[in-house]
């Protein structure tokens, strides 16, 4: 029996948990969200992406009720939210400053807002003892939030959020004030901590790399709008417009005319290059501007022109980047492009085999780039 | 060496400001009145050398803080004074909390404005001031034609030269020390504390009591003291604005001091009301310390 895939957005008789329809919000004449219609499932890991001031701190302000749309509406379970303030929604949110109150200890945090629901002393040290476990926080259950570290204050913050059991969990940047290695090493406990308690959770951020490892699903955001919305490999591997491929990971793009063959088109982008062939299923008018995006890691660096590709260029090394696992090369055609190349450096940085200002081959195959509208 | 001259240079301030004065008081309260100039004695003589010191010291006594038990209008004006205190405390949170709240709850560009308009009062004296609510509170006052002409009331009322019109007079005096902590303390308060609250199921009531008041904590404490200290002594308000039953401290101490001229007894009210003031004094200094202990 094949092994079931987490994909209730495909499954047409899945009921959503959140949707949103038509909503736009403004704030005077500034337009923050503009028309977006689109749905969360429950269980989801769903992350909105985006630079900062996109859009996606206000779509989550709204989900958390700090803010009303302007136009729309956001559905919870089948129920319009609009009427219900912030104090009343099954919807907790993680601050990006944390937010914890700073006269309460760890356990008084955490304890808050079951005590605003009246549950019983014995109910409140029971689920404020379990989210101490879940989140190992046990050892500082008696210190104030200035007593402990950090990466401390993180988890008491997600604790609390999740005292309540929520039907849905924000989390806005969650982990930007941490440091490189911890956040990577938060991330799989958020992912961990998504899994076992089973709570949707919505996740902002501006990070890709963030939300490519967390989230079952990231909606890329530009100026109010979702531009894609889609799992993360397909996110990377299909972009559907230059926004996306140049916003998620490195990417090389160029620019040219378009002309139908072999099921694919050929791409002139400029006059004392060959043309490119990239497969793609896109309807492209012949002699019509299109973009070609390239990931560096499907380029082919060769000291020789090799000989069973059909898209080979010449060019020069301008830069390298060398990452320790990886290295990036800047390849200059003689017209003055730039594309990028990356390797594994699965051998000694001795042997390196190129150096700056060496004449390279570059390649990839027929599917390795995509080809776009916009 | 250095750092010893920076820790001698503010003890021997103290010691000439606060640590002399308050000997010379001690001085002339364990001493006897008696008619010469100044008029007390015994009076210490340099060129009696060791042996005049040792029949001063034979001299003194506690005669003086003895009288201040035996007769009950002391007592009773250092209980009025801290009931006066205490009330007009109380009086200047009520006032100084909503104030202080909406400053820090004000647009940014608008709270140095707001700032400058709780300080203006300074730059002017505080007499003048004082004496311009005569003005105010008196029965052919601004305040009675006011409410007169309005007609809200048939017959003027008697504010002034009641306690009412010390009330009014402290809290008027002090509100700016009231307001001035308790702004600093709101205005350092991160502003999604109050969403998390509401977030976790308070109401906008339950958030400000469960929050906002015990972040505050700390500035309301030493706004308190900073009224109530200088509110037990006042003189200059009691004087000015009180009636002849108004019973404070600081009247009584001038009266002895200037109408009585008793010297000793008025010194020794003086030593009482500072040992009285010691307290909230010590209480004061350690919250700011732990204040700054929870900064730092």
């Amino acid at each position: 029996m094949p092994e079931k895939t987490f994909e209730p957005w495909n499954d047409p008789t899945e009921k959503p948990l959140i949707e949103f329809k038509g909503v736009s919000k403004r704030f005077g004449s500034f337009t923050a969200i503009d028309n977006q219609t689109f749905d969360i499932y429950a269980k989801e890991f769903f992350a909105l992406l985006g630079p900062s001031g996109c859009g996606k701190t206000t779509m989550m302000r709204m989900l958390a009720g700090f803010e009303a749309p302007t136009e729309g509406h956001i559905l919870l379970g089948g129920q319009d939210m609009a009427p219900i303030p912030p104090n009343k929604r099954q919807v907790n949110m993680m601050f990006q400053s944390y937010a914890l109150f700073p006269h309460l200890s760890v356990w008084e945090n955490i304890a808050f807002g079951l005590k605003r629901d009246g549950k019983d002393k014995a109910t409140i040290a029971a689920r404020v003892d379990a989210m101490l476990k879940l989140t190992r926080l046990e050892k500082f259950s008696q210190r104030k939030p200035h007593q402990i570290s950090g990466g401390q204050r993180q988890r008491v913050a997600l604790a609390r959020s999740l005292a309540k059991a929520p039907k849905l969990l924000l989390l806005d940047e969650p982990l930007g004030a941490l440091d490189a290695k911890l956040r990577q090493e938060t991330q799989f406990e958020l992912m961990d901590i998504q899994e076992k308690t089973g709570t949707t959770f919505v996740i902002v951020t501006h990070d890709q790399e963030e939300a490519m490892t967390v989230a079952s699903r990231v909606a890329v955001m530009d100026d109010g709008r979702i531009v894609q919305v889609d799992t993360p490999d397909r996110i990377y591997e299909n972009p559907n417009s230059t926004y996306v491929a140049d916003f998620i990971g490195d990417v090389t793009i160029l620019e040219g005319r378009v002309t139908p063959v072999d099921g694919g088109f050929d791409l002139a982008f400029a006059e004392d290059q060959p043309a490119i062939y990239a497969k793609s299923s896109q309807h492209l008018a012949s002699g019509q501007t299109a973009y070609l995006a390239i990931r560096p890691e499907k380029v082919s660096v060769t000291p020789e022109k090799p000989a069973d590709r059909r898209n080979v260029i010449r060019g020069k090394i301008l830069d390298i980047a060398y990452l320790g696992n990886l290295s990036t090369y800047h390849v200059a055609l003689p017209g003055g492009q730039i594309i990028k190349a990356q390797t594994a450096n699965t051998r000694r940085l001795a042997n390196r085999p190129f150096t700056w200002e060496d004449e390279v081959w570059l390649s990839w195959t027929d599917t390795a780039a995509v080809l776009l509208e916009r | 060496m250095r750092r010893a001259l920076l820790i001698v240079v503010p003890y021997l301030w103290l010691l000439a400001l606060f640590l002399v004065p308050f000997v010379i008081v001690l001085k002339i309260a364990l001493s006897d009145y008696n008619l010469s100039i100044p008029p007390y004695s015994p009076q210490y003589d340099p060129s009696s050398g060791w042996q005049g010191l040792r029949d001063m010291f034979a001299a003194f006594d506690f005669e003086n803080f003895v009288f201040l038990t035996e007769d009950d209008l002391y007592w009773k004006a250092y209980l009025s004074s801290l009931q006066i205190a205490l009330i007009s405390t109380l009086l200047s949170l009520l006032v100084g909390y909503p104030i202080a709240y909406a400053m820090a709850r004000a647009p940014e560009q608008w709270r140095p404005t707001l700032m400058m308009l709780v300080i203006l009062p300074f730059w002017t004296s505080f007499l003048i001031r004082v004496y311009a609510w005569k003005g105010i509170l008196s029965t052919e006052g601004y305040l009675n034609q006011l409410l007169l002409g309005l007609g809200a009331i048939e017959q003027p009322l008697t504010i002034l030269n009641t306690d009412t019109a010390v009330y009014i007079g402290i809290v008027y005096t002090y509100l700016p020390f009231m307001i001035l902590p308790i702004y600093a303390a709101l205005d350092k308060m991160d502003g999604s504390l109050l969403e998390a609250a509401e977030d976790l199921g308070c109401s906008r009531l339950s958030a400000f009591w469960l929050v906002t008041v015990p972040l505050s904590r700390n500035g309301i404490i030493a706004g308190s003291f900073l009224v109530f200290i200088p509110a037990v002594g006042e003189f200059v308000i009691p004087a000015l604005l009180g009636g002849s039953d108004t019973l404070m401290i600081g009247k009584v101490l001038y009266e002895e001091f200037f109408n009585n001229r008793d010297w000793p007894v008025a010194s020794a009210v003086a030593v009482i009301l500072l040992l009285i003031l010691v307290i909230p004094i010590v209480l004061f200094q350690r919250n700011q310390q732990k204040q700054r202990e929870l900064d730092g």
